[in-house]
């Protein structure tokens, strides 16, 4: 597809899910409380999106992911955050 | 248009969402064994979920004109119990023989532990000694990249597997390549808040090729689309694809895949 096609396609919807990027991040700074992981990691992948290259949407995967290589001793949840938390004893066990 | 559904959890979903598959262009549905969103209390339990899938659901799909075809396994969520694990794996053979059982799957990991990963090693045996094709589940989230690679391990460290005969499902774009680059099938699931959108799925082929690649809308109990599939094919036209394109990735490359199993006996009209 040429740009203007893909511009076409998809700019409304991407420029929708940037301002609920920013609506978010909004929420997170009008709200009390500690520093989370999630954010950390949140700020950390949004960084690459203001990189070049063509492989944004892997290396924000990757901002998020367990860097660690072995297999863990065992599970203290069964679900996912959606961030890696560099010291788990500060996890929240998710439903 | 038609396709194929390589991966719907169809014991989750109404009847409604038989008819409107079929009406979609739906050819046939696979379902693997999957989590039920509560842990079993016993191997029994597990008796009784491969009897729904190997006896009823076929039944209800029938219902519609539709083939149904299942996998089964123990799932990495309810992994962690070895000793369950090896009670579920022993009844499996029972139900190899039955006319609509593909393979062995999902299979895989979900928190990446040792005991989800000696239960994989003990299903991935399972599969080669009774030489069933495998269907793996990769973890969601942040766990997903370690996973997969030490999926990608355990299944190259048995010499009789071979990777044209396995699937690894739910891939993203840091995982593609890695299955892909190793032998792999890699099957996309099309989910609206995880995984992989529409739009991103098409991404990855337009990145890295239709080849070794299916899509799936993974449909569960959960927030999920089981018209996924079709929808994405619509997506896919938007962009320029042309009809024989799509049907290579949403017919001809499950069909491919999925008849390396002699029960998957389908009749694609032309």
């Amino acid at each position: 597809m040429k740009r203007q096609q893909v511009l076409d396609l998809y700019f409304l919807e991407a420029r929708a899910k940037l301002l609920d990027l920013g609506a978010f991040l909004d929420r997170v700074e009008r709200a009390s409380g500690p520093e989370d992981f999630r954010l950390a990691a949140f700020c950390k992948a949004l960084a690459e999106l203001s990189q070049g290259g063509a492989d944004k949407a892997k290396r924000v995967l990757l901002a998020f992911s367990d860097p660690t290589r072995e297999p863990i001793p065992a599970p203290t949840t069964k679900s996912a955050c959606g961030a890696f938390d560099p010291q788990p004893s500060t996890l929240n066990p998710q439903p | 248009m038609r396709y194929i559904e390589p991966h719907a959890h169809m014991v989750s979903r109404v009847t409604d969402d038989y008819r409107a598959m079929l009406a979609s262009g739906c050819a046939a549905v696979c379902e693997p064994a999957f989590w039920a969103g509560f842990d079993r209390s016993s191997a029994d339990g597990f008796y009784d979920y491969f009897c729904q899938l190997t006896e009823h659901e076929p039944k209800r799909a029938a219902r519609f004109g539709l083939p149904h075809f299942c996998w089964l396994c123990i799932n990495p969520k309810e992994a962690e119990d070895v000793t369950l694990a090896e009670e579920v794996l022993a009844l499996i053979p029972k139900f190899l023989d039955r006319p609509t059982v593909l393979g062995i799957g999902e299979i895989g990991l979900n928190k990446n532990s040792r005991n989800e990963l000696k239960v994989l090693e003990m299903h991935v045996d399972l599969a080669a000694r009774h030489n069933q094709l495998i269907l793996v589940h990769t973890p969601h989230l942040e766990d997903k990249l370690k996973g997969t690679l030490l999926i990608i391990d355990a299944l190259k460290n048995d010499r009789r597997i071979n990777p044209g005969r396995v699937i690894i499902d739910h891939v993203e774009e840091h995982t593609v390549e890695h299955v892909l680059n190793a032998g792999f099938w890699a099957g996309m699931t099309l989910y609206p808040e995880s995984k992989c959108t529409s739009a991103r799925a098409i991404d990855i082929v337009e990145t890295y090729g239709n080849e070794r690649l299916w899509m799936n809308s993974a449909c569960d109990w959960g927030v999920s689309v089981p018209l996924a599939v079709p929808y994405t094919a619509l997506e896919m036209r938007k962009r320029g694809h042309g009809a024989a394109a799509i049907d290579k990735l949403i017919l001809q490359n499950p069909l491919r895949f999925l008849s390396q199993s002699a029960k998957f006996l389908l009749r694609v009209e032309s």
